[in-house]
């Protein structure tokens, strides 16, 4: 079992972009309602990527520097980063298969 | 609690808004074996409603999230099971009909469509492409985004006011742009956001554009009447128009109307035996919480007796 883990402003730069493997970043909020149900799909697909992608995520209401930093202005989003730079954004709720699909892409 | 799921069932409701829960409050009591599939989240549209106040017996008012919650706790209470996967097809066997879904084939003796309808986009060019810097279709999530800029919100039905009311918290100031002279929402609705000084309307206007490179920067507006272009200069835009039915996968098994919506009779029976279908999705729904509500309750015990018959 992997879960996702929390980063926040001041871990970013090596939680994510330092990471080795790729970093999916969750925006989230705990006013988005959308978000709060995303949570147990992403915890799930965490174990099933398993050491191919970590799985992140970032409260955007106590960490305004990394959210404005990528201009992140609807939530749930979902932004994959690979070698310290962001190369899928997924913006809105989406289902479990439809994010597989977009993870695979990465991988 | 999805990987074991058994895959026989007296009835399979599809959709998990307050016309699918409603009918698996019914179905399960009735103590039939139910599956409820779900694709996403589990309340419905209502769920996106800060407050819904016209919901009897809540007299306060209630969050449509929370009232979502209570609909699944209790019908969970009685015995109905939930999957989420995307139904991707209706098939007819004889005495059998099987739903297909991203997680496999679930047969069941009556099925109940309750599958509800998605939120309709502008389609115009810029919507796409700023969707997520700016283009937004959920105010309860994005609002705090724009605090102290103007915001416009499209459309004018009751989500439309709803999302405005709740903006005003923080924007600037919000301009409803409709492309009618009146609002279709409540006139309760209606009377709230007048009163709220930060809000504005636009009316007999449509969008036609929406400009920014990195983020909404302008929208550029048609006057309908007149033909006049216009420009407004926004940092956000909130997409609440038309919905539109989710029944492209029964195309072509069950009787639509032209806009897609699901013809029933009075007992939620479709022209199929055995199929039912219960609130937004059928015809001249009022897509009303309680209604829908009504309709799945309906569609549980004209399904019942289909199934005993």
């Amino acid at each position: 079992m992997s879960k996702p883990i929390e980063v926040d402003d001041a871990s970013f730069e090596q939680k994510v972009l330092q990471s080795k493997i790729p970093v999916l970043v969750d925006f989230w909020a705990p006013w988005c309602r959308p978000c709060l149900m995303a949570a147990p799909v992403l915890e799930e697909l965490a174990s099933d990527y398993a050491s191919k992608i970590t799985f992140a995520k970032l409260d955007v209401d106590q960490n305004a520097q990394v959210a404005a930093k990528y201009n992140i202005m609807a939530i749930p989003n979902l932004i994959i980063f690979k070698e310290g730079k962001p190369v899928s954004q997924i913006v809105g709720y989406k289902p479990k298969e439809e994010l597989k699909k977009d993870l695979d892409a990465v991988l | 609690m999805t990987a074991k799921a058994k895959k026989e069932y007296d009835v399979i409701i599809i959709g998990g808004g307050p016309a699918g829960l409603s009918a698996g409050i019914y179905t399960s009591r009735s103590r039939l074996s139910s599956l409820l599939i779900e694709r996403g989240v589990v309340g419905g549209r209502i769920a996106d409603a800060e407050l819904v106040e016209n919901y009897p017996g809540f007299a306060e008012g209630i969050s449509g999230a929370e009232l979502g919650q209570l609909m699944q706790q209790q019908a969970a209470k009685y015995g109905l099971s939930f999957v989420t996967a995307e139904v991707t097809g209706l098939e007819l066997k004889k005495d059998k009909r099987v739903v297909k879904t991203t997680r496999g084939d679930f047969t069941a003796k009556a099925v109940i469509i309750a599958s509800g309808s998605e939120r309709g986009k502008l389609n115009i060019p810029g919507e796409k492409e700023l969707t997520g810097r700016g283009v937004s279709y959920c105010a309860t999530c994005d609002a705090p985004f724009f605090k102290e800029k103007p915001i416009a919100v499209v459309g004018g039905g009751n989500a439309a006011i709803s999302e405005a009311l709740h903006l005003a918290k923080f924007a600037s100031h919000v301009i409803v742009i409709h492309r009618r002279n009146q609002l279709r929402a409540t006139r309760i609705m209606e009377e709230k956001a007048r009163a709220q000084s930060r809000i504005e309307f636009l009316w007999d206007t449509v969008v036609e554009k929406i400009e920014g490179k990195d983020a909404v920067r302008r929208l550029i507006l048609r006057q309908v009447k007149t033909g006049k272009p216009s420009t407004l200069d926004v940092a956000g835009v909130f997409v609440s128009v038309g919905l539109k039915p989710s029944t492209d996968f029964l195309k072509g098994v069950v009787p639509l109307d032209k806009a897609g919506y699901i013809i029933t009779n009075d007992l939620m029976e479709t022209k199929i035996p055995g199929i039912f279908a219960a609130g937004d999705i059928r015809q001249h729904s009022p897509r009303q919480a309680i209604t829908a509500a009504g309709d799945g309750a309906t569609a549980a015990v004209f399904a019942e007796k289909f199934i005993n018959q």
